[in-house]
């Protein structure tokens, strides 16, 4: 799998990105600067998290528009795959690649803490290394990732089976209304969404920051795994 | 020369005062031009000879604290300190004060505080890996400690989180001596290779002046003699002092800076602190033996019409100084282009030895720099010793064991801080070992590499009031407990000395005491001091017009190396270790929290410090850690012992089962005196542990083992992991959440 990462001013968990795919693929991912206009042979693009342009604006809002997007869009278009974490997931909003919006956290702080997600499909690149209905911890770290859609939107994103992740209990119970399993109160507690090919995933917690037992653990290294193994070629 | 164009005022001794000069100082001015100064002059001389730039009440001092070790690199004196720490590796780390501007406007008091501190690190040519904050606030029941505790976190969040370095630990604090005055200590420490370190001083006469970052605007204009005086009741209308942060420009700095210094054409660099573009010219030049000239008209400007002075002092943030050499100019103006930050050569170096400033074509300031620096004010401020607290005498315990506890896990000061971390970013950059909270130090591994650094902040201000002497060699030897006990090896400190005012005799009196008792410890303990900041002035005027000086807070930051990082330990325990006391006890509670919450009273002397025991005793704790015996440790502080071992339970969801101590003195005494130079660790084989204890001559004593759902005590009586973590969670919530 080549993998590549997009960096953009403000762009700060590329690092922690370049390492989890490195662990994974045993090689570094190609680092993309956001002015380039074309990408390099990729199998999987990733923009990662930080605050592209100071998350002025809008969270997402000024990196949508920069040189490199036109690129990622025609590879999203011609069935790349692509992976959006945090700033990355709210950039894939912003274009109009994954539907919705992620608003101010419910409680209107910052929040860096563990969460855990509950997996809602097994039959996707970035799902594949685990069952349906696992659930895994991992670290966030945002101000915005209150997910929330129109309600037609969440309707066709739950019929057509796009939620990828869910924040849940560690038991796997799913509370939309409880803050300490749902902590920035997204709606339906959506915590990661897909494209209708399954091809583009965004999620707000930070999978790459759990795939080291020196850190604390690898609970996300399945995703990168799964991603190696279907990307393969 | 130019009269100054914004001088609608005279320039004269009444001036000099508005600006915070003595007439003697005033007098020294006008000795060293030979001729009244320009506005612009005055500006200079003021900033450089206030207290924040000139350390005049403190240097002579400071100058007694030891800061050489073979592993030293660079002690203070530069941006910051540098240590050696294997692999060809240096830490590159210090702590700074941004305590007035936070009590003014409190996010940007502290986000800017974060982004100065970060600079001081990165100019030398690290990457920023971990930032730590050591704060201090009134009382939770003043009105308004919750004003500032919540823009104080949202900002030191807000800038650390955005720049993406982690926040991975420090202290919070609260005491009514902070009410009108917090303390926000902000620590950065960096990473750099021990060749690719980059310094201040100028060299190259005709090399270009390079100014890099944001533009310049009127904001922060006489920030450091604001810093340098007392607040009185119009402290609120000093508003516009107070700089304004952009955290997403410092990092396009950080990296637009650490890409050049990839390259050969950085001479010397320093960022624009305190006192700007005054300090950074005329410390770099200084240091260098140059001249320096300045072309005001070609600096990035945010506003109109700004004047030489305004430029000349103005604090806008994120701004850098460098000498480059001249024949790399355009490779260092691409870089800069590149991360879309102002590039602008505004000046050379000259063999005059003087600083020169013109703006429009007129002379503004002329200043040689040698007296600037050398006649530079230095006072030996007069000293009253504060009288030894009195003895303790007869105490009672009205509340018992289990109850005591209850109260001592939820009060403001043991309360659980998670509220506050988890408003910061502790795992970006993905090297982040142990977070806050899990050990007594963070952990924190160099990317590629082996190697952890273990990174704490410590001061107990209340022994400090009472004995300022050993306040200030307990705050060290916390610190150096507190990394022993991850099982790193201790290096070095960076220290920040928040005092009031040194015009106080008693304060300079604590201030001096202090630092005895600091290089005491740190000679003792081969831990020297490699940078720092003092802050004094921390004042705050009472209504009835007296001035309340803050606990005197000598806050110390620790650095030590781990060569292995996978050795470190923390404080949580699997079940069925023995549970072993290291260290002396002798239930000393004058000055404890237990004295404090339960019977509402600071007094008796604090705890005494035997610092070859604690030489002793953590030479000893790092050895079984590094040898593998040892699972978990955390070192004993406030609260005492039974509030160390009720941290362990929560920290790792495992309880513990405690036998009768027998030690022939009262119960409260033993579980909650504050006796130092203390651990508690979990091991597997006690008898082991205890045996080579005593061969190396270090108490010990066995408390019973962990395991179970809860904290049994000696009586039997259990308290559950549940309500342990329900007490010790309450507070910050309750207080910030309403």
């Amino acid at each position: 799998m080549k993998a590549g990462i997009v960096v953009f001013p403000g762009t700060n968990r590329e690092r922690d990105m370049a390492i989890a795919l490195r662990t994974v693929t045993g090689r570094a991912p190609a680092m993309i600067w956001h002015r380039e206009t074309d990408l390099p042979d990729l199998d999987l693009v990733v923009l990662a998290g930080g605050f592209s342009y100071g998350d002025y604006l809008r969270c997402g809002a000024m990196a949508a528009h920069a040189p490199i997007m036109a690129a990622i869009r025609r590879f999203a278009e011609a069935g790349g795959h692509v992976l959006g974490v945090c700033n990355g997931f709210q950039i894939l909003t912003e274009t109009g690649l994954l539907p919705g919006a992620l608003l101010r956290n419910a409680a209107l702080r910052f929040l860096s803490q563990d969460c855990h997600l509950r997996v809602e499909r097994n039959d996707t690149p970035f799902t594949r290394h685990w069952a349906t209905g696992d659930v895994f911890r991992t670290p966030m770290a945002h101000g915005d990732g209150n997910y929330i859609a129109d309600a037609d939107t969440i309707k066709a994103l739950e019929g057509e089976g796009r939620v990828a992740f869910r924040y849940a209990r560690p038991d796997g119970r799913v509370d939309p209304g409880d803050r300490l399993s749902n902590p920035n109160g997204s709606v339906n507690a959506i915590a990661g969404v897909l494209s209708p090919n399954l091809r583009i995933c965004g999620m707000m917690p930070h999978p790459e920051d759990l795939v080291d037992p020196l850190m604390g653990g690898e609970d996300g290294k399945p995703l990168f795994e799964g991603l190696v193994e279907a990307l393969v070629r | 020369m130019s009269s100054g164009s914004a001088g609608q005022k005279p320039v004269d001794q009444a001036l000099a005062q508005e600006f915070g000069l003595t007439a003697e100082e005033y007098g020294n001015v006008l000795s060293i031009m030979r001729r009244a100064p320009t506005l612009t002059e005055l500006g200079i001389f003021s900033v450089m000879w206030s207290e924040h730039c000139s350390y005049k009440s403190s240097r002579v001092w400071l100058k007694t604290l030891p800061t050489t070790a073979p592993w030293v690199i660079h002690g203070p004196g530069e941006n910051a300190g540098v240590v050696d720490i294997g692999q060809g590796l240096a830490a590159i780390f210090k702590m700074e004060s941004h305590n007035h501007p936070s009590f003014i406007e409190p996010y940007q008091g502290a986000a800017t505080g974060v982004g100065g501190i970060l600079r001081d690190v990165f100019t030398m040519g690290a990457r920023p890996v971990a930032n730590l904050n050591a704060l201090r606030f009134g009382s939770p029941d003043n009105p308004q400690t919750r004003r500032i505790v919540d823009g104080v976190v949202r900002g030191v969040g807000g800038y650390g989180n955005c720049v993406g370095v982690p926040t991975v630990g420090g202290e919070v604090n609260f005491h009514p001596a902070y009410d009108g005055n917090p303390l926000v200590n902000a620590m950065t420490v960096g990473v750099a290779r021990q060749d690719r370190i980059f310094l201040s001083a100028a060299a190259g006469i005709g090399n270009p002046v390079v100014y890099v970052g944001s533009k310049t605007g009127r904001d922060g204009i006489h920030g450091a003699t604001m810093s340098s005086s007392e607040f009185d009741e119009d402290a609120l209308a000093k508003r516009p002092t107070v700089q304004v942060g952009d955290p997403f420009v410092e990092k396009l700095l950080i990296e637009a800076c650490l890409e050049l210094m990839a390259t050969d054409a950085i001479v010397a660099i320093q960022d624009m602190g305190a006192a700007g573009l005054t300090s950074s010219s005329v410390e770099m030049a200084g240091k260098g033996g140059v001249g320096i000239d300045l072309d005001l008209d070609a600096v990035p400007q945010r506003e109109r019409g700004m004047t030489a002075y305004e430029m000349m002092l103005s604090e806008s943030q994120e701004r850098m100084l460098i000498v480059i050499r001249p024949d790399r100019t355009d490779v260092a103006r691409a870089i800069f282009d590149k991360w879309e930050l102002d590039f602008a050569v505004i000046g050379h170096l000259t063999d005059t030895g003087h600083i020169v400033v013109r703006h429009h074509g007129q002379v503004e300031a002329d200043i040689p720099l040698d007296p600037l620096a050398d006649q530079a004010p230095i006072y030996r401020r007069p000293t009253v010793p504060s009288p030894a607290p009195a003895p303790l005498g007869p105490i009672t315990d009205p509340l018992g064991i289990e109850q005591a506890l209850i109260r001592l896990i939820g009060c403001p000061d043991l309360a659980s801080r998670a509220w506050v971390w988890n408003q910061y970013d502790s795992t970006v950059g993905g090297q982040t070992v142990k977070r806050p909270g899990a050990a007594d130090a963070a952990i924190v591994k160099i990317e590629d590499t082996s190697i952890g650094l273990a990174l704490t902040t410590d001061c107990t201000p209340r022994y400090c009031r009472a004995d300022a002497r050993l306040g200030g060699a307990q705050a060290v030897a916390e610190a150096w407990r507190n990394i022993v006990a991850t099982g790193a090896r201790p290096l070095a400190v960076t220290d920040n000395l928040n005092f009031g005012s040194p015009e106080k005799p008693e304060v300079m009196g604590q201030f001096v005491s202090a630092i005895e008792g600091m290089g005491e410890a740190c000679r003792a303990l081969d831990f020297p001091v490699v940078s720092g900041n003092v802050s004094l002035y921390n004042e705050t005027r009472a209504p009835d017009g007296s001035s309340v000086s803050i606990l005197p807070t000598p806050a110390i930051g620790g650095l030590g190396v781990l060569d292995d990082v996978t050795a470190a330990i923390g404080l949580s325990m699997p079940a069925d270790c023995t549970l072993v006391l290291v260290g002396a006890t002798s239930g000393e509670l004058g000055q404890s929290l237990w004295l404090r919450e339960v019977h509402g009273r600071e007094d008796g002397p604090p705890p005494t410090l035997d610092l070859a025991a604690e030489r002793r005793n953590g030479d000893f704790i790092r050895e079984q850690i590094l040898s593998g015996a040892v699972v978990a440790c955390h070192d004993i502080a406030d609260g005492g012992l039974l509030v160390t071992l009720a941290e362990m339970v929560m920290a790792g969801d495992v309880g513990c089962v405690l036998l009768a101590p027998q030690s022939g003195m009262r119960p409260e005494a033993f579980w909650f005196g504050e006796d130092q130079s203390r651990y508690v660790v979990a091991v597997r084989d006690a008898d082991a542990f205890t045996l080579a204890a005593t061969q190396a001559g270090v108490d010990t004593r066995v408390l019973g083992h962990s395991g179970g759902n809860g904290l049994t005590l000696p009586s039997g009586a259990t308290i559950s992991i549940a309500r342990l973590n329900a007490v010790n969670s309450a507070f910050f919530p309750a207080l910030m959440d309403q």
